[in-house]
């Protein structure tokens, strides 16, 4: 049975036949719109267009005024910032959810499907909703809600020193939008909120899949909770927390949707809010530089690249596939 | 301490951080809920009014009226649906080939696939956006459609499914006289109703959602979808915020509604499917 036989050399390249005629829609489109402009893109990047004017080649030139740029490296420092304090606070808060949900609990999918809504929400209406929380002209919900906060605190050190302090914090209110140190903060708040309920989801996905007989022998040792967390829970999701990491950390460096909405078109004051996708749509639909602004998409698409190859390498080592 | 009391004290610590997690989650919306019926007047009082005093319904018909939001709904819609339907389709037929049918240069083929999924969309914008010039397609519906009716991550979710329903019902449909088409259609399809919900409602959401392109390849009022029409209408309302966040309800109920009915079987197709890693 192991040898071909003629007819089944034959039934093979017929059900090649087949696959492709089945593959064939997926690839004239991808064809089209991904793998014929990746090569596009990148050999555009050498070049100087405007769209209606001539292409004259100016070799690695594009490349070399973009590390000039101080305006692309803050759009590098600011999506690098941006992305490492993002996911990772993403995932610890959204890990942390997911195991209270995936504890013996009633109305499960109710408080799933309450941190999920901010995912499914358009990123323009959520982003309007939090431009209007970060309100500074005293009616901003963020700032009532720190006043509030003053206020209870201030209320128990009063209480705590039987009447010693009054009033041993003050809050003004805070200006969100219009301070360029808050920009990325603001955007990681905005994110965190918005990519929680899916990180759940998935890790919960995940969690289901450890079996309980591992924690029942645990317990049996004497196990703590933190002890089943670290020794099993931690090692037997792995493979799910390597699948959300990358797909954060490839979404989070993308961002551009909540910037655009929350300063109204703008990267923000003194260009705090630039991020690399700005940086590329700013270039190519603002200035119409299209060789220029691929070339900072490529430099964007390589920085992706490598950190999802590091990522990979260190998968290799703490990922436990069962 | 009791064993019971301390796992009743650990209950009611889970519950309580929940519901305070879930609350703090969904107050934004409630926040824009209650001053979407404001009066103008309340939308600025301190301390904030959480109940509107009287409910200003007519405020959503001012916001709907304001702009061409019936048009930019119609948009979304037809959009959506003609991207969720076409991406079924060849997201289906890629899969069964990946996971039913042996044929040559299938693992490179699976690989150059899913190695676009780590393609950033943005490398391909200005290109893809050239090609649409080209191809005349400009401010048309076909331009928001066809570059995005293909998934590789479709794909790969349904690969994942049809890889669990078992050979032997092929083997045995094949003798029965059964076309591969058929045996797609008839038995595998109806099998994974889970998995093409949850693609279904991945892609949906997401062209629903789509902001950059759209902005990018229309240029007239009537080809806009609601988010870029929302993004347009903020700024010519300026700082109506009532009627900001009447339009941002509005915008938001489609999605809202079809993933309160759908959610138990978009959870199941994610679990039930390779998403989990």
């Amino acid at each position: 049975m192991n040898i071909p036989t003629k007819y089944q050399k034959k039934s093979f390249w017929i059900e090649t036949f087949w696959a492709y005629m089945y593959l064939l829609p997926a690839f004239i489109i991808l064809g089209v719109f991904v793998f014929y402009p990746v090569v596009k893109s990148f050999i555009m990047s050498f070049y100087n267009w405007d769209l209606i004017g001539t292409k004259t080649y100016v070799g690695l030139e594009n490349y070399k005024e973009l590390f000039k740029d101080k305006v692309f490296l803050k759009a590098i420092i600011n999506t690098s910032y941006f992305v490492f304090v993002s996911v990772p606070i993403t995932m610890c808060l959204s890990l942390f959810i997911a195991i209270l949900l995936n504890t013996n609990i009633r109305a499960r999918s109710w408080y799933r499907l309450a941190f999920f809504i901010p995912w499914i929400t358009s990123p323009v209406a959520a982003t309007m909703v939090w431009k209007w929380i970060f309100n500074y002209n005293n009616y901003g919900l963020l700032n009532y809600f720190l006043l509030k906060l003053t206020h209870l605190i201030n209320w128990f050190a009063y209480i705590f020193t039987l009447g010693g302090v009054e009033n041993w914090l003050s809050f003004s209110p805070i200006n969100w939008l219009n301070n360029p140190s808050l920009t990325i903060p603001n955007l990681i708040l905005l994110s965190v909120w918005k990519m929680m309920g899916y990180n759940i989801v998935i890790f919960l996905a995940g969690l289901q899949n450890v079996p309980t007989e591992l924690y029942e022998a645990a317990e049996v040792d004497g196990a703590s909770r933190w002890q089943k967390f670290r020794h099993i829970t931690l090692p037997l999701i792995s493979p799910t927390t390597f699948f959300i990491s990358i797909i954060s950390m490839i979404g989070a460096f993308k961002i551009f949707t909540q910037v655009f909405v929350l300063y109204s078109g703008t990267p923000g004051l003194d260009n705090s809010g630039m991020t690399m996708v700005f940086y590329v749509y700013d270039k190519a639909f603002g200035e119409w530089r299209m060789g220029y602004a691929s070339a900072g998409a490529y430099v964007l698409f390589f920085i992706i690249f490598i950190f999802t190859l590091i990522q990979m390498q260190i998968s290799k080592k703490r990922v436990h596939y069962s | 301490m009791g064993y019971q009391i301390k796992e009743k004290i650990v209950r009611f610590t889970v519950y309580l951080i929940l519901t305070v997690g879930a609350v703090f989650v969904l107050l934004p919306f409630f926040w824009m809920l209650s001053t979407s019926l404001k009066i103008p007047s309340e939308i600025a009082s301190m301390p904030p009014k959480w109940i509107p005093s009287k409910f200003m319904w007519e405020n959503y018909k001012i916001a709907w009226n304001a702009a061409p939001f019936a048009r930019y709904f119609f948009n979304s819609f037809y959009v959506a649906i003609a991207c969720t339907f076409l991406e079924l389709i060849t997201s289906a037929l890629g899969a069964y080939a990946f996971a039913k049918m042996d044929f040559f240069g299938k693992n490179v083929l699976f690989i150059i696939f899913l190695g676009t999924m780590m393609i950033p969309g943005e490398v391909l914008l200005i290109p893809n956006y050239i090609t649409i010039i080209q191809l005349g397609w400009v401010d048309t519906y076909k331009a928001l459609i066809i570059p995005w009716v293909v998934s590789v991550f479709g794909i790969f979710l349904m690969r994942q499914f049809f890889l669990t329903i078992p050979k032997e019902l092929h083997d045995a449909a094949k003798i029965d006289g059964c076309s591969r088409f058929r045996f797609l259609w008839q038995i595998i399809i109806p099998l994974s109703k889970p998995v093409l919900i949850t693609a279904a409602l991945f892609k949906f959401v997401g062209s629903w959602n789509a902001f950059l392109w759209v902005l990018i390849v229309t240029n007239t009022p009537e080809m806009r979808t609601v988010p870029v029409g929302l993004s347009f209408f903020s700024s010519d309302v300026g700082t109506d915020y009532h009627l900001l966040m009447a339009a941002s309800t509005l915008a938001l109920m489609p999605i809202l509604i079809l993933f309160f009915f759908l959610q138990k079987q978009f959870i199941q197709g994610i679990t039930r499917s390779g998403l989990k890693g």
